[in-house]
């Protein structure tokens, strides 16, 4: 297996619908990304950007709307979530997982366990209980998990919200690395301070809609929107603005 | 009564024979009963959990209602199954240790595969999404759920192995409680307080409380190792 950098992996999502019971959660959202490197979605809670991620990846099926990624071939996702989900076995047998789909030899199997391993700096924690590890290493496990099937696109959902900040600067380094290496990243975060450091375009949610989107700078310190204004400010209620608008 | 408890102790003391050889037939029939339960059970119950099918939740309800099976209506229907006139009587294993093992089978394996589904379905609260995210078949999914609950389903297998080895329902319905052939430590418990030979009885309870014991300390023991080393 090698790398594809995909310099431009379009994403474009249409009119998406989601609905959880009577409550609509993605109410029409239009997003077009085509930029490389990493999009931030931002927004206050409920603002609907894990369920955005989880339509994205196909976890969940949208109501209405559709999406497409890339230009037709399909294309290789990997979804890192805030809270690792590790078995309990070993690291590398928690890496090696991820190959299972894929139908290749043991042999294969390892070295690709142990380069994505190494990419993390945890090669020599490959046979320790992957519960052992601390916070910061079990997540940057689970980002070797995600990147030892070399995906194209790679969906982040707080990944360092628990984090202290040596681990999330751990994270953060890899972010930039696996995003330079061609991945599209698409980050979900309430971090704006790691938003800023990280992302190359920024989508503010709010309501279930992408109420803007454009490169960071121009997001995070002129925004165009109330909506956006509002939430980086930190002005309260909310409502009070997404009504407004 | 104290009378009655020294004696049974002396009887133990001398490895009696006879309580050793039922000992023997109760932990060999239920042994075997709860690894077939588990063999069916396990996978039954993880599949029920993970994948999504019209009608699953009957399933969930009738597997759930089936863990309070009377054991004499198991034994019964067993027995109507086995029996000459019955559509597996040509096998000839009603009376038999086999017959045994078969109702007690049919007794745990929902209880096995009720606990596993539980088990397996609030494990599936935490990993479900990651391990549909790696695309895994349901199979696979099922599969490595069970092995991250491996050292839980432990106690569901405990749970199992203490209804069988309990139960007098059905092993004295399908097994006729046969001297030296389908005598266990339940029935020759009932049979010998019946006769008055209490002693013998206390003995055989004693005995019976003793494997109960002794099979969930090595599995706890086994359990906290395994969770020790393996996270």
């Amino acid at each position: 297996m090698s790398a594809a950098p995909s310099p431009s992996l379009p994403l474009r999502l249409d009119g998406l619908v989601y609905r959880a019971g009577p409550k609509t959660i993605i109410d029409g959202l239009d997003a077009t990304i085509t930029t490389p490197g990493i999009t931030a979605l931002i927004g206050p809670n409920g603002a609907g950007k894990s369920v955005t991620l989880r339509l994205i990846d196909g976890l969940l099926r949208p109501d209405a709307g559709t999406i497409r990624i890339g230009a037709g071939a399909p294309v290789r996702r990997a979804f890192v979530f805030q809270r690792p989900a590790l078995l309990r076995a070993s690291a590398a047998r928690n890496v090696d997982l991820a190959l299972a789909p894929l139908g290749l030899r043991r042999r294969e199997r390892r070295a690709l366990t142990e380069r994505a391993l190494a990419r993390v700096g945890l090669l020599d924690r490959a046979a320790d209980p992957a519960t052992r590890l601390s916070g910061g290493e079990q997540q940057r496990l689970a980002l070797a998990r995600a990147l030892v099937t070399e995906p194209q696109l790679l969906l982040l959902d707080e990944p360092s919200a628990s984090l202290d900040p040596a681990a999330t600067e751990r994270i953060e380094t890899l972010m930039a690395e696996i995003a330079r290496g061609g991945t599209k990243v698409i980050l979900v975060s309430h971090n704006l301070g790691q938003v800023a450091r990280l992302a190359d375009d920024v989508v503010v949610l709010a309501q279930g809609r992408a109420v803007e989107h454009g490169p960071t700078a121009q997001i995070l310190f002129k925004p165009k929107s109330a909506q956006a204004r509002a939430y980086l400010t930190g002005e309260l209620p909310w409502t009070a603005y997404a009504a407004a608008s | 009564m104290l009378d009655t408890l020294a004696d049974s102790v002396a009887r133990l003391a001398r490895l009696d024979h006879e309580v050793l050889a039922i000992a023997w037939l109760s932990l060999r029939v239920s042994l075997t009963a709860v690894l077939i339960g588990a063999v069916a059970g396990v996978p039954l119950g993880a599949l029920v959990a993970v994948v999504r099918f019209p009608g699953r939740q009957v399933l969930v309800g009738l597997l759930n209602a089936s863990m309070g099976l009377p054991p004499v209506i198991v034994g019964l229907v067993i027995y109507l199954l086995l029996s000459r006139s019955g559509p597996l009587g040509p096998f000839g294993l009603l009376f038999t240790p086999s017959a045994m093992v078969t109702a007690q089978a049919v007794l745990v394996t929902p209880l096995i595969a009720a606990l596993t589904r539980q088990i397996v379905a609030d494990a599936e609260a935490h990993l479900g999404d990651q391990l549909r995210s790696l695309r895994l078949s349901p199979w696979r999914r099922a599969g490595l759920l069970v092995f991250d609950v491996r050292f839980s389903l432990v106690t569901a297998i405990l749970a199992a192995f203490g209804r069988a080895i309990s139960e007098i329902g059905a092993v004295l319905v399908v097994g006729g409680n046969i001297d030296g052939f389908t005598r266990t430590l339940t029935t020759a418990i009932s049979l010998e307080t019946q006769k008055g030979d209490l002693a013998l009885a206390l003995a055989l309870g004693l005995v019976l409380m003793g494997l109960v014991l002794v099979v969930n300390a090595a599995a706890t023991v086994l359990r906290a190792y395994a969770v020790r080393a393996y996270g």
